[in-house]
């Protein structure tokens, strides 16, 4: 045991190294001043940003949602399929996730923009014109195809662990094919839905970059503000720490308020 | 003694139902009636095809040709969910959001029965099963033989017509096993409701049922009682796979005269042509060993061990390692003799092929 114990010795070193300490380190600019005093004016100012995050919460929420939409009937055919087909076609899914990140959003902005793909293709059979770049569903769409993958791999690995079996069972027991799904199927995938839900909703409130590149300057989200604490003209880290510890904190009480949905009788129930 | 079920009492009828195609056919022409009431079991060795029989009767499997009949009415093509058919599964399958209770009520949720409806059937179903103060524990909170309980509660609570049950002892120790036996044997005659039960355990399906029917690769090569499989078999399989028998290469010289081991002998069975090769099958309890030496078949033991009631001893005679039970033991490297009465030499057809 405590030879097991010297072993995770070194990641508990980088969790205090590169976790908590900078945690502490947000939490003291949070609360000082330039000048290294102590103040509040810091955490009470981010009520000013109160219409950016509510407005990034909203799309965070859009977007989980969405992808929830798309991922969940995907993530069942998949799972439904043939062990190694299902793979395979996940793995093809997952594919664009190895290019880089900023290539990624600017093929949106390439497909979404005046003269993009999407309007020429539009073109050819009618004569008006989708104007969606530089609005907040140009950075859902955006968001969307970042995060997807996050919810079908979330959906597919719980959803691919629920024994056919049990399918049979409630067929057996005289469930038809929407009866099988809303009282089998469903309830047995609640836990990679909200796993899904997690790992979507938690970055996407803290997205930046896309907002700006397929949202233009009028829809910041509050990752940008912090973004542009640091490496904008502003410039203050003070107020920057702030409002990441506001966030965080928002962050921390949505997930739990989720897990508080989803845990009553799910944990740990699936075989 | 059981009467026989009258041939109109039929619920369950197998027509040509076949699996597979021609290179690889898992079920071969099967034809089979199941009567009302009955306790039916499916016996064979892994892979012969019984429980994807089972799955055809259930309607998770569909047959390539052929036709299934429920109460005379065709029924091969028609939905689980559509069948008065219902399952114990091999796992148990239950649902591991819901506990005993909600797994029970599941089937009767569905076919919307009134709450008060529900919570007496399933009331009642905990009472057969003997788990009523279990009704509010989680599945995974069960022990084997519990969540066998519940599976078989869960199923029977929609008074189904037929129960199927797909080895569902299998995972029990040994202890546990022969008390469910009993306990299912109890439970169908007490609702009178038909079970098809599927087991690869001979003994099992000897305690428990009014007909056997015996499979191997796709096919049946037996139907008949407990007492006709094990007393009667009709073929070397059948006698192979219901307890131990020597199985021993023959020619029938004429009606009542077969030859074995250099021999000829008086037996009971007749109908073959003249040399014509057969299978020879004496079960072990049947071969008297005595010191007389002058017999026509005399052997030297070979090992012996102990098996409680009765001595196992291997006897080489003739070339062939006989297999022998006796209350007597002898010494091993010991001269004997074997005496076979003639109604014990069991003749059969050797397989084509």
């Amino acid at each position: 045991m405590n030879k097991l114990k010297v072993l995770s010795l070194p990641y508990m070193m980088w969790v205090c190294l590169f976790t908590v300490v900078p945690l502490i380190i947000v939490l003291f600019f949070a609360l000082t001043t330039e000048n290294g005093e102590l103040t509040i004016m810091n955490v009470s100012g981010v009520g000013r940003y109160f219409s950016v995050i509510i407005k990034s919460i909203l799309i965070a929420g859009v977007v989980t949602l969405a992808s929830l939409l798309v991922a969940y009937p995907f993530s069942y055919i998949l799972s439904q399929m043939e062990f190694k087909t299902g793979n395979f076609i996940l793995f093809i899914s997952l594919l664009p996730m190895w290019v880089n990140f900023l290539l990624r959003a600017y093929a949106w902005v390439t497909i979404l923009e005046k003269n993009g793909l999407l309007n020429r293709v539009l073109g050819f059979f009618f004569s008006w014109k989708l104007d969606i770049i530089n609005t907040k569903m140009a950075v859902a769409i955006g968001m969307v195809y970042n995060y997807l993958p996050f919810m079908v791999l979330a959906l597919f690995s719980t959803m691919r662990k629920i024994n056919i079996g049990m399918i049979e069972a409630a067929q057996d027991l005289g469930a038809s094919g929407f009866g099988v799904f809303r009282k089998v199927i469903l309830p047995l995938s609640m836990p990679g839905v909200i796993s899904g839900v997690n790992m979507v909703f938690v970055p996407a409130v803290s997205t930046f970059i896309i907002s700006r590149m397929l949202g233009g300057g009028s829809n910041m989200l509050i990752g940008d503000l912090i973004d542009m604490q640091f490496l904008g003209n502003i410039y203050n880290p003070h107020v920057g720490a702030a409002i990441s510890l506001v966030l965080m904190i928002l962050i921390l009480l949505c997930m739990s308020l989720m897990n508080q949905f989803g845990s009553e009788d799910m944990e740990g129930k699936l075989i | 003694m059981r009467l026989k079920p009258l041939k109109s009492d039929v619920i369950i009828k197998l027509s040509e139902i076949c699996v597979g195609f021609d290179d690889e056919k898992i079920l071969n022409n099967i034809n089979l009636d199941i009567y009302n009431k009955s306790f039916a079991t499916l016996l064979g060795p892994s892979g012969c095809g019984k429980t994807t029989t089972l799955r055809i009767i259930g309607g998770f499997e569909k047959p390539t040709s052929g036709h299934l009949y429920f109460e005379g009415v065709n029924i091969t093509n028609l939905p689980p969910y559509k069948r008065n058919v219902n399952t114990v599964f091999q796992k148990y399958a239950l649902f591991p959001h819901l506990n005993v209770y909600e797994n029970i009520a599941f089937g009767l949720k569905i076919k919307k029965f009134s709450k008060k409806e529900i919570s007496l059937k399933v009331g009642e179903m905990l009472e057969l099963v003997n788990l009523v103060p279990f009704d509010k524990r989680s599945i995974d909170r069960l022990s084997g033989g519990q969540q066998q309980r519940v599976a078989i509660a869960r199923a029977l609570v929609n008074s189904p017509k037929v129960l199927l049950l797909d080895e569902p002892l299998g995972a029990l120790d040994l202890k546990l096993r022969k008390d469910m036996q009993a306990e299912l044997k109890r439970i169908q005659q007490s609702l009178e409701i038909t079970f098809i039960y599927v087991t690869h355990d001979q003994e099992e399906a000897l305690t428990m049922s009014d007909i056997v029917i015996v499979m191997n690769q796709g096919e049946i090569q037996q139907i008949g009682t407990p007492l006709d499989i094990y007393n009667e078999p009709e073929n070397a399989f059948v006698a192979d796979f219901i307890g131990e028998s020597n199985i021993i290469d023959g020619t029938m010289k004429e009606d009542f005269l077969v030859n074995f081991l250099g021999n000829n002998f008086v037996c009971v069975d007749g109908g073959f042509s003249p040399d014509e090769p057969v299978d020879v099958v004496i079960r072990p309890e049947d071969v008297k060993v005595l010191d007389d030496t002058t017999m026509k078949l005399t052997g030297i033991v070979k090992s012996i061990i102990f098996k409680g009631v009765h001595y196992e001893m291997v006897v080489d005679s003739c070339g062939y390692s006989w297999l022998i039970h006796s209350t007597v033991p002898q010494e091993p490297g010991k001269m004997i003799g074997l005496e076979i009465a003639p109604n014990d030499i069991h003749i059969m057809r050797k397989k084509e092929g």
